[in-house]
């Protein structure tokens, strides 16, 4: 997704000049073709993710439209209060391009872990919140919605992707439904890819499931989750997160608010602090957010047979 | 302008503290706001948000808030806390959590620089505030990237919230930091609007400027200055009356 990103904003900022790219340092084999076609608006701020959180507050309100790149990690939390307190207070078209939500940097360690990423900014008003779950996503809001007045937080997962069941739709404040069934399992990001492979298993079985990408997590999809959840029996969410504060809370909000009387299982990383680390595969399998994993939790609910 | 009257009357009237702070600026507002920034064109941050009540008193002065605006100082569902909004007219970012300004200052800078806009940045932060990270990265990149539009002052009470700045940071050095990160530095009495005017005035192509503006804080009030508990305290009436009579 990080190469989609940059092809598409290339374009962009070869027809809106409004748009400057900065880096905190990172990005090695990845921005370097927006820095050579749009040399006087690529800056590479240094590791100074706070300070970059503030510059791109100065340059937007000066009409310019930053987007700032980083590690999910750094990108969110470095700079959280400089981005509280410019981009979100003075509601202004800031972008942070958070790159490798979850464990997509599996081996760097937990302080390259983004597992707290979603609930932080969801707790910021008027901050957008999109996690699309492949490259066509990517190219979509983008294309859509780059100059949006609000500040926006775009999580990337690293490694491209490509879900045909999606053919790139993507809509502000909607999910992107495939298929049907009596459970729904809602999801984000690089987790859809384990939501539909689970769920071609489920279909081999003769279990029919919705698979609901929640793409735009704020806007939140209110309305849609509404109109789903109110003709299952059960749903599943899946997120490279923490259960609290991401797509989980946000869906377990939404049936509370409504009334709706689903059941609700929260996939999500549960491993305490200060445990061991490996690749991303290794970690989900760990936190039982692989297809496996997503396949105990349907069986959990006691729906479909053992 | 009678910024220091204003200031410790509505400091008074709303109870309120951090008049060593306000009063610490007031000159360097006066001699910004007498020729210097022209707000069309230039933009004013007041990164230590916390000294706002001398911004405010100086906006009202030059009639962009009105008086019976200012008296709404620190009341419920005023624009005018202790410190500073975006939504009031003259303020152009809120402020409050220190170390911030620099950096919003810089990103206006290198923003007016790609738009081809005139114009300067005025960044006015306290000494105390040097303590913090951001304005080191908002340093070092200013300098990097030659902003020359960027002016900073530093009001150099010496004093912060617990302690003079010396017994909890020794930042006497500064001119020599700021000068290796690329930033032309000048030094003047923060309370001579003539030698803060000319140091001021005139930039050098290619640096970024750093004005050490020596002060005093709670300049003006003999018991107030070069005292650390006036960074927090109101006054009471006795206090009141002999601040006016010394401001005059």
């Amino acid at each position: 997704m990080r190469k989609q990103f940059v092809s598409t904003l290339i374009g962009i900022a070869s027809r809106d000049e409004r748009v400057v790219l900065l880096t905190a340092d990172l990005g090695f084999m990845v921005l370097e073709p927006f820095a050579e076609r749009h040399p006087d608006r690529f800056f590479n701020v240094g590791v100074a993710e706070a300070n970059m959180m503030s510059l791109a507050a100065g340059m937007a309100h000066e009409g310019l439209i930053p987007f700032c790149y980083s590690i999910a990690t750094f990108a969110s939390m470095r700079g959280y209060e400089q981005f509280r307190n410019g981009a979100v207070l003075h509601q202004l078209p800031v972008r942070i391009v958070a790159i490798g939500g979850g464990f997509a940097y599996g081996t760097a360690g937990p302080t390259h872990h983004a597992l707290e990423d979603i609930a932080l900014m969801r707790v910021q008003p008027g901050v957008a919140i999109i996690a699309p779950a492949d490259d066509g996503q990517v190219d979509r809001v983008l294309r859509d919605h780059y100059a949006l007045p609000q500040p926006m937080y775009l999580r990337l997962a690293k490694e491209t992707a490509s879900h045909p069941e999606l053919n790139g739709r993507f809509r502000w404040g909607r999910l992107e439904v495939i298929g049907d069934g009596d459970i729904a399992i809602v999801t984000i990001g690089s987790m859809t890819g384990v939501a539909l492979e689970a769920r071609r298993r489920l279909q081999a079985q003769g279990i029919e499931t919705a698979v609901a990408v929640a793409a735009s997590i704020a806007p939140a999809p209110t309305d849609d989750l509404v109109a789903l959840l109110s003709t299952k029996s059960a749903c599943i969410t899946i997120e490279d997160h923490r259960p609290v504060g991401g797509l989980g809370s946000l869906v377990a909000e939404t049936i509370a608010d409504h009334g709706l009387g689903l059941r609700l299982v929260r996939c999500g990383v549960t491993d305490p602090a200060g445990q061991t680390t490996g690749s991303e595969d290794f970690l989900r399998h760990r936190n039982g957010l692989d297809v496996n994993g997503l396949l105990a939790a349907v069986r959990q609910i006691g729906l479909v047979p053992a | 302008m009678r910024i220091r009257r204003l200031i410790i009357e509505q400091s008074k009237r709303a109870h309120v503290g951090h008049i060593g702070s306000a009063l610490s600026i007031a000159d360097i507002l006066v001699a910004l706001f007498s020729g210097i920034v022209d707000p069309e064109r230039d933009t004013f941050i007041l990164s230590k948000g916390h000294a706002a009540l001398a911004q405010y008193c100086v906006l009202a002065e030059l009639g962009v808030i009105s008086r019976q605006m200012l008296d709404t100082y620190c009341g419920d569902d005023s624009q005018l806390g202790v410190h500073p909004d975006h939504t009031l007219p003259g303020i152009t970012f809120s402020t409050g959590s220190l170390g911030h300004g620099p950096s919003l200052g810089a990103g206006v800078a290198l923003a007016k620089r790609i738009a081809g806009k005139p114009g300067r940045v005025f960044v006015l932060m306290s000494d105390a505030e040097l303590n913090e990270g951001s304005v080191w990265e908002a340093l070092m990149f200013a300098g990097h990237h030659h902003l020359e539009n960027l002016t900073v002052i530093l009001d150099n009470n010496g004093q912060q919230a617990l302690a003079p700045t010396a017994e909890v940071i020794d930042l006497s050095g500064i001119s020599g930091l700021v000068a290796a990160l690329g930033w032309e530095c000048r030094r003047a009495d923060g309370h001579n609007v003539g030698a803060l005017t000319d140091a001021v005035a005139t930039t050098l192509p290619g640096n970024p400027l750093f004005v050490i503006a020596d002060t005093v804080a709670g300049k003006g009030v003999s018991f107030m200055e070069r005292q650390v508990k006036w960074h927090y305290l109101p006054v009471n009436e006795t206090q009141f009356a002999q601040a006016v009579e010394e401001i005059g």
